[in-house]
């Protein structure tokens, strides 16, 4: 990139004191909802709680287009909005404030957020109008588009995270919505934990980076002493016995400018530390070491384990499809358009972090990789349109990864925005033809829907053509740059090995699974729209928006489908659904709305198509922001745009343009033939040729159908040793640890009857013996006093005649 | 015989011994008075008779009107702590007097 060779500045920052008034109108409607929502509800009615809850979107909305238009009117390398409330904690060298940052990269997410966000609670006003807790869900959609702008919009560290763990709180609440359904609930508590794993390595990342810039600068051999560089003055404390050990604010002056240095949490100041060169702040931190390994692989590694779990990577990729159970809106508004990329998000706001380690970055793209075409396998065989869609997003977020592996981080940041446009739409499609069929989910009760649901029909396919790469759709801009970008990288390295040959081999992988994307998403879109309608048998018994669909579709498909006989995995005796009250009700009174037209699928209702419309319509129109530069012959619009934020230098080979057009090519190419063999194999739904292969293979047919088992083998190898591990602490707890306790209850016991013995009889013993003695001579004593005066006049004599006698006997 | 101060000494101790052993053997209150009175009196005729053989002048014998008058005195006193004795215990017998003991 050629921006990145410049000398870059610190930079300029512009003070937009009501950036705080975006995340507040969410928090606001979140508030009003979760206190008051239920009494709405009741007094008001319904539309009062959507009225809330869209109304402060679309005021987020706006105050997030008046800070675009503020950021647009600046020069490019000045576009820098921030807005600092208070300093929320001062402890040492860790300082952060309650602040607000928009950059080109988060201006682009909080865009995407707001407006996908408000297009989503439209949707949810037609897709949840049955629903008993309405206000609840309200509150939750805006709880989470909070906690979300403060991930996008923090401007450091603290904020993030708080953003980082409320986007995981809200969607715990969200994937759980129906909570009486035990499933579901533990698709909401899988969520939570296995996010709560990536969110640990997340937070160790951070501690190392913190750790890392406060360390001790030892100057390095070859003459650039970093106590002072010729041009550049160093200035630590001077008063501090050793400089290395100045507590407060350290600052380097380069170019006139002031550069803080040191720890940091703060995004600004990281990003000035380490990008500007003269600080010498990349460079100590590109040659530190931790237990051999260079300490920014482990910083990155560890990072990205947080962005593993935010963003369903490979291995904790698991608790996506099982989000699956909660309400479509939520699957599109979490799952596809915004939660998931924050860690794509993360890796680009790092981007100069992770540009300093090969490895790290060849970690992420071939973590990455392997994501996207895992994914891609297990959607080929889902049944589930919802689970197809759910793999088709773990398996894009593969692509992201790949784009900021690889160190085109605006690619990947551009696949972000185009995939949050059409898995949007297909995720809402499919909510409108759930909502269509009456809460069918599954593929083979669907089909020849094209001719009653037109408008969802075709927006799916929209959708369909852009998540698949035909250059009329946008997916086919983000998804070729970041192949393309992928082969020409050849600088990462496999641990610490140079392996030029892993791009190459990344872009390999990548076309492959753009092939299976096409093709499974075609297959899903011809199930769905083309050929005979298939259900109609019924209403479904099932309420199938649960995570385990999987395991009983085949149960309940036997009596519509004899050929479907053999049950791959027969049901498990918890997949058995126990419904509660509210789902029950959910279904029940959808029928009663919908009764008119029986069971025939109907055409979703108007702010349902709507949002199809405009979210499709943005899906192809967002292809302008990224038309390659080999075509117009300047650099893609949002490249330029965000230039500014992605500081990171990443160097790629250069080949000619015929190449570029030969990939180009070969991109379209993959995903026509992805294409091609969905319609020959499933459109009209006639051909045998599926059932035969299933037969064929029906081995391997069968392991990827039950995703590879690895649910199973995360029960085998995770949750069984921690279930034992628990049950082992317990046992430990109350034999080992009680015993223990109680041991020490009874030493205590029995010290203390020591004690008190020794009080008993040896303290009180010569208490009471002293008084004892006083009563006993007093008593004796008594004896004399006979209160008699002859007696003491006896007394008397008697004395003074043995005065007298002794006088006569001492003289 | 010419008497010498020995005579009146011997005199003298017989009297106090017999009024020391009223005191110490009699029950009777007034009795017990007698004795003391006895007592006094010997003393009286010590101090005369030293005054006579010993000292000279008339010191001695002024001291002895003095223990007279106050004999006098002690009498009066005790008769009239005797006659408050008889009151409440209705006896002079002093052993009926012991309420200080215990």
């Amino acid at each position: 990139m050629e921006h990145a060779i410049q000398q870059l500045g610190p930079t300029v920052v512009h003070q937009a004191g009501y950036l705080w008034l975006i995340p507040l109108f969410p928090a606001i409607g979140a508030l009003i909802n979760s206190l008051v929502g239920i009494r709405i509800q009741r007094t008001f009615g319904k539309r009062w709680n959507h009225a809330i809850a869209i109304g402060m979107m679309t005021l987020s909305f706006l105050v997030a287009l008046r800070a675009f238009a503020q950021l647009l009117a600046l020069p490019a390398g000045e576009r820098f909005l921030q807005n600092t409330l208070w300093n929320m904690m001062t402890a040492g060298q860790l300082s952060f404030d309650l602040a607000f940052a928009l950059d080109p990269l988060s201006m682009m997410m909080v865009l995407i957020i707001t407006f996908i966000g408000t297009l989503i609670h439209v949707f949810s006003v037609g897709y949840m109008a049955d629903e008993p807790s309405y206000w609840r869900f309200f509150a939750y959609l805006n709880l989470f588009i909070f906690a979300m702008l403060l991930l996008v919009m923090g401007d450091n560290f603290a904020v993030m995270f708080f953003g980082w763990e409320g986007v995981g709180l809200a969607s715990y609440l969200l994937i759980a919505f129906w909570y009486t359904d035990i499933e579901k609930a533990k698709a909401g508590m899988k969520a939570f934990v296995v996010n709560r794993f990536g969110d640990f390595g997340f937070i160790l990342g951070l501690f190392l980076l913190f750790w890392s810039l406060g360390g001790i600068w030892e100057p390095r051999a070859d003459a650039r002493s970093v106590n002072y560089v010729p041009g550049i003055g160093y200035k630590a404390d001077p008063t501090a016995l050793n400089p290395y050990e100045s507590t407060g604010p350290r600052n380097a002056i380069v170019h006139g400018h002031t550069i803080k240095l040191g720890p940091t949490l703060n995004f600004r100041e990281l990003r000035d530390q380490v990008v500007i060169e003269g600080t010498g702040v990349g460079e100590h931190l590109r040659h530190q070491k931790l237990w051999g390994i260079a300490l920014m692989t482990l910083v990155g590694i560890l990072m990205f384990v947080g962005a593993m779990g935010k963003s369903a990577q490979l291995p904790l990729y698991v608790w996506l499809p099982d989000a699956m159970a909660g309400p479509t809106p939520v699957s599109a508004l979490i799952h596809a358009a915004t939660m998931v990329t924050a860690g794509v998000y993360m890796v680009a706001r790092l981007s100069y972090l992770y540009a300093m380690s090969p490895t790290a970055m060849g970690w992420v793209a071939i973590v990455g990789v392997l994501t996207a075409i895992f994914a891609a396998t297990i959607g080929f065989f889902q049944y589930d349109i919802k689970k197809v869609l759910a793999y088709s997003t773990v398996s894009q977020l593969g692509f992201m990864f790949v784009g900021v592996g690889v160190g085109a981080y605006w690619a990947g940041s551009y696949h972000l925005l185009t995939h949050a446009f059409f898995k949007a739409t297909l995720f809402l499609a499919s909510g409108s033809v759930i909502l269509g069929c009456h809460h069918e989910q599954d593929m083979r009760r669907m089909g020849g829907l094209k001719k009653l649901m037109p408008v969802t029909a075709w927006t799916y396919l929209v959708a369909t053509w852009a998540i698949a790469g035909f250059p009329w759709a946008s997916g086919f801009y983000s998804k070729d740059e970041i192949l393309w970008k992928a082969f020409t990288q050849r600088s990462m390295e496999f641990f610490g090995t140079p392996a030029p040959w892993l791009g190459p081999a990344i872009f390999a992988t990548g076309l492959l699974t753009a092939l299976g994307t096409s093709f499974y998403m075609f297959r899903s879109y011809y199930m769905t729209f083309t050929g005979p309608y298939k259900g109609g048998a019924g209403h479904a018994e099932e309420h199938d928006e649960d995570p385990h669909s999987a395991h009983a579709a085949p149960h309940h498909v036997t009596a519509g489908h004899p050929h479907d006989d053999e049950d791959p995995k027969p049901a498990p005796a918890h997949a058995i659904h126990a419904h509660a009250v509210p789902a029950a009700a959910h279904v029940a009174s959808g029928h009663d709305d919908h009764g008119a037209h029986g069971h025939v699928p109907h055409e979703s209702p108007l702010s349902v198509t709507a949002v199809l419309v405009t979210l499709a319509t943005g899906a192809v129109l967002v292809s302008i922001l990224g038309i390659p530069k080999l075509w117009s012959g300047h650099d893609p619009i949002l490249e330029h745009w965000l230039a500014p934020a992605l500081p990171a230098e990443v160097t790629f080979a250069h080949f000619g343009h015929a190449t570029e057009w030969l990939f180009q090519g070969m991109g379209v190419a993959a995903a026509a033939i992805g294409w091609y063999f969905a319609m020959l194999l499933f459109k009209d739904g006639k051909s045998r040729v599926p059932h035969d292969l299933k037969h064929r293979f029906f081995g391997v047919w069968t392991v990827v159908y039950n995703k590879y088992y690895v649910d199973e083998a995360y029960h085998a190898l995770i949750i069984r040793p921690a279930l034992f591990l628990a049950s082992f602490l317990s046992w430990f707890d109350q034999h080992v640890i009680d015993w223990i306790v109680n041991f020490f209850g009874w030493l205590a016991r029995f010290i203390a009857a020591i004690d008190d013995a020794i009080d008993k009889y040896v303290v009180d013993g010569a208490v009471n013996g002293v008084g004892g003695l006083t009563r006993e001579g007093g008593r004796l004593l008594r004896r004399i006093e006979t209160g008699r005066i002859q007696t003491y006049l006896y007394g008397a004599a008697l004395g003074s005649l043995l005065v007298v006698l002794l006088n006569f006997l001492f003289r | 015989m010419v008497p010498t101060l020995s005579h009146f000494l011997a005199v003298a101790a017989l009297l106090f011994a017999a009024g020391l052993f009223t005191v110490l053997t009699r029950r009777n209150a007034v009795a017990i008075l007698m004795g003391v009175e006895l007592m006094l009196n010997a003393a009286n005729l010590n101090l005369v008779a030293f005054n006579r053989y010993v000292v000279g002048g008339m010191a001695g014998q002024t001291f002895a009107l003095f223990v007279v008058v106050l004999a006098a005195a002690e009498a009066a006193v005790g008769l009239a702590i005797v006659l408050s004795i008889f009151h409440t215990f209705k006896t002079i017998d002093v052993r009926a007097a012991d309420l200080m003991r215990e």
